[in-house]
């Protein structure tokens, strides 16, 4: 039975067959190496950021694509000697060595527990003790990145249980603080409050700190490390409050931050498209449609802008895939709510050519329509997990996916109550006024219904917001009145909507005419699809 | 609805402490026993808090085992009684699916879909069968009647009285009273419908006369739109 053996070690393994596949020897180190080693540290030791950066960004990057296209780096014991053996630069060397791992290899179960071992006291010594480094915030993101990303990865890991061995069983009962759930939010937590970078933001509103206006540098002669590392923890905390289906106490976290001036987060472009991504997507579960539909339509306009600059980063797949989730997520809500005066030129004929035609599919909401929702949304959402340890117990179930299914199956639930809003919304681009008995005998339903129709349309175009206030969603909206003695829907325009219906010209003469033959005739016809208003 | 609202003077000690503790130590295991008295406190005192609820939802996701249905259902009661705001779907956004199809747990999504789309009527009709539910949390009745009460202001600028009656669940001499004294303190105007009917003339708002409406960014609260009125009866 496998107990605490150290990966170099380790008897018939994974491991050890893969790596001797590969004649792997984890303490030759090559001179390019020690010398990327040597240099880094003297860089950090003298604070030089410019060259920390070039060494961490692009220095780091060449060698792995040359020397450890699939083999791990180094062993930190093998270059500890080149480095003083200090402790700090190796816990660095180590996380990104395993970082490397998880992005070129798979990791084994010992090593996600020796990685979550090395945060443990990489972050012991950020939060206890005095760091005196300045590292780029590139570095700094990619930590808490990183940290939350290997904690998702553990938990789809750990809850596929069918085909695990006996000693990996073994293994997850032994370190059950591994990646424990706690153990995360609360690193994340700690970062925020030891940093005190809730206040740091507060005070600089009034210009008595400087945080933003030097990107988080300390020109002073301290260390940044912890106060960056606090204040990405906050983007930290949104992303696992997604991951738990927690929308909205992860955009309390997310609250110090004003996503609508530029400030650190966007000093890093992982940075920046993690923030509005998972903004957008908690406020989309949030049914605040139009703050999701603004912050994308920001973000993807700025990709677009930008996304050239970063073609040789080992970002950019990174930055494509989520460029599409978000055109994904999007035309979503769009689609639920249909303001596309809010939606940049370029980012809409994007859209149109990316889904427009799903788009015009989803507002039909038959089913079809339902299935594109599931296909949408199960492509852009987040990697929902479990976070709870799992049942040891005989049969072993691979339960991975219901956090997933359950995030679907609310949201398609909500799809559906809405489905009746585009009967109203079609109709609403038509007429100005019109009985209730008229409009309850176009749209085949009985007045009770048609009454309930018509508050739901009121209810779901009505959101609440953050301090209780209720916002109107809608573009175009209406109100009840009793017009000439006839309960009549009157329409009205939204905010600064201009009236734009226009009829095709050859039933002008029908509408004049004003028989109800020929106005159920057109309502049919727009329920078809034959008419484009 | 309606956020925190006053509690006499001795309690306002405990929920301080409590909502403290969500606010800086949230991530907490040992917590959780008091977060679980403070649901029922806010049962029994009508008060609301929903991050205090969420807090406790995600402490029984983190530990299945010590998750505690009636408090779960008291948590999805008071969420129901906080529309038009979204509280419920977020709870039950944090509730393991297999919970979700517990009799009870059916029966409040039944509710709450009849209430997401307008289908008061149903709710009523739903509620009056599920007595052991809801009457466990008083004030509930009230609540749902202001959120129907919101959404009528939103959609009508004058509704029929069978309309109102059907949607606030008041029928005869109780809905007369209660219309006496909208009429009296609430700015409610009764006016003579067609024929026998009776209209009722809710208090203007941007959303039922687009014409007061100022600006794209103003909004009103949603204490404006409904008020919190006493309890009769």
């Amino acid at each position: 039975m496998a107990t605490n053996y150290d990966y170099e070690e380790a008897p018939a393994t994974y491991d050890e067959a893969h790596r001797q596949d590969l004649g792997y020897d984890p303490n030759f180190v090559p001179d390019s190496v020690k010398s990327l080693v040597v240099h880094l540290y003297r860089h950090i030791r003298e604070k030089n950021v410019y060259e920390i950066h070039q060494m961490y960004e692009i220095s780091f990057q060449t060698l792995s694509d040359r020397l450890f296209k699939d083999t791990p780096w180094p062993s930190v014991d093998a270059v500890a000697h080149f480095v003083d053996n200090d402790q700090v630069f190796c816990l660095l060397y180590r996380e990104m060595w395993f970082r490397h791992i998880y992005a070129r290899l798979s990791p084994t179960l010992k090593q996600r527990i020796d990685s979550w071992d090395n945060y443990c006291s990489l972050f012991q010594v950020v939060l206890h003790s005095v760091v005196n480094m300045q590292l780029p915030n590139q570095w700094l993101w990619d930590m808490v990145d990183e940290f939350v990303y290997q904690f998702q990865s553990f938990c789809q890991y750990r809850a596929k249980m069918k085909n695990k061995t006996e000693q990996e069983i073994a293994l997850l009962r032994q370190y059950d603080q591994a990646w424990n759930v706690y153990g995360v939010l609360n690193y994340l937590q700690a970062f925020v409050e030891k940093s005190n970078i809730i206040q740091i933001l507060e005070q600089e509103k009034e210009g008595l700190e400087q945080f933003t206006a030097t990107d988080g540098y300390d020109y002073s002669g301290g260390s940044n490390v912890l106060k960056v590392l606090g204040y990405f923890s906050m983007v930290g905390l949104l992303r696992v409050h997604c991951l738990l289906g927690d929308y909205q106490t992860g955009l309390k976290c997310l609250l110090p931050i004003d996503i609508s001036q530029q400030g650190v987060y966007t000093s890093v472009i992982g940075s920046h498209i993690t923030t509005i991504y998972h903004y957008g997507f908690a406020n989309l579960m949030l049914r605040r449609y139009v703050d999701a539909i603004r912050e994308f339509n920001k973000m993807l306009l700025y990709i677009y802008k930008t996304k050239q600059y970063h073609q040789k980063s080992p970002q950019y797949e990174q930055i494509l895939k989520k460029n599409e989730q978000m055109y994904a997520l999007l035309a979503i809500c769009l689609s639920l709510c249909p303001q596309v005066k809010l939606v940049e030129e370029t980012v809409n004929s994007q859209l149109r050519e990316k889904y427009g035609e799903k788009m015009a599919r989803m507002q039909r909401y038959d089913d079809e329509a339902f299935a594109i929702y599931d296909e949408l949304f199960s492509y852009a959402c987040p990697k929902f997990i479990t976070p709870s340890a799992p049942s040891f117990e005989e049969p072993l179930v691979n339960y991975n996916q219901d956090a997933y299914r359950l995030q679907l199956k609310l949201f398609l639930y909500e799809v559906k109550q809405q489905q009746l809003l585009s009967g109203v919304r079609t109709f609403l681009k038509v007429y100005s006024t019109i009985s209730l008995g008229k409009l309850a005998n176009y749209m085949e339903v009985d007045d009770p219904t048609l009454r309930t129709i018509l508050l739901t349309y009121k209810h779901k175009t009505h959101a609440v917001d953050s301090e209780g206030k209720v916002i109107s969603n809608a573009d175009v909206d209406f109100y009840i009145d009793d017009v000439r003695k006839t309960f009549s829907l009157c329409k009205y325009l939204c905010a600064a909507e201009k009236m734009c219906f226009k009829l095709p010209c050859v039933l002008y003469n029908f509408i004049a005419a004003d028989t109800d033959g020929i106005h159920k005739q057109l309502w049919t016809n727009l329920r078809l699809g034959y008419v484009k208003t | 609805m309606g956020r925190e609202r006053e509690t006499p003077k001795e309690q306002q000690q405990v929920s301080y402490t409590v909502e403290q503790l969500v606010a800086v130590n949230p991530y907490n295991p040992d917590i959780l026993p008091d977060l679980e008295n403070y649901v029922n406190e806010q049962v029994s005192l009508q008060t609301y808090s929903l991050d205090a609820n969420l807090c406790l939802l995600r402490l029984y996701q983190f530990e299945p085992e010590r998750m505690s249905t009636q408090i779960v259902a008291r948590i999805l009661v008071k969420a129901l009684m906080a529309m038009p705001a979204p509280d419920f779907s977020l709870c039950l956004f944090l509730i393991p699916e297999r919970v979700q199809m517990e009799e009870q747990f059916k029966t409040l999504i039944v509710l709450s879909h009849y209430l997401e789309t307008g289908r008061f009527r149903q709710f009523w009709d739903e509620a009056a069968k599920s007595r052991h539910i809801v009457e466990a949390v008083p004030g509930f009745e009230q609540a749902i009647q202001a959120y129907a009460i919101h959404v009528l202001s939103l959609t009508y600028q004058k509704i029929p009285r069978p309309v109102l009656a059907e949607a606030i669940n008041i029928e005869g001499l109780s809905l007369d009273k209660f219309l006496e004294h909208q009429a009296a303190n609430g700015g409610w105007i009764l006016e003579k419908g067609h024929g026998r009917g009776q209209l009722i003339v809710l208090p203007q708002n941007e959303f039922n006369h687009p014409e007061l409406k100022k600006s794209a960014a103003d909004s009103v609260p949603l204490e404006h739109i409904t008020r919190i009125f006493p309890i009769l009866g």
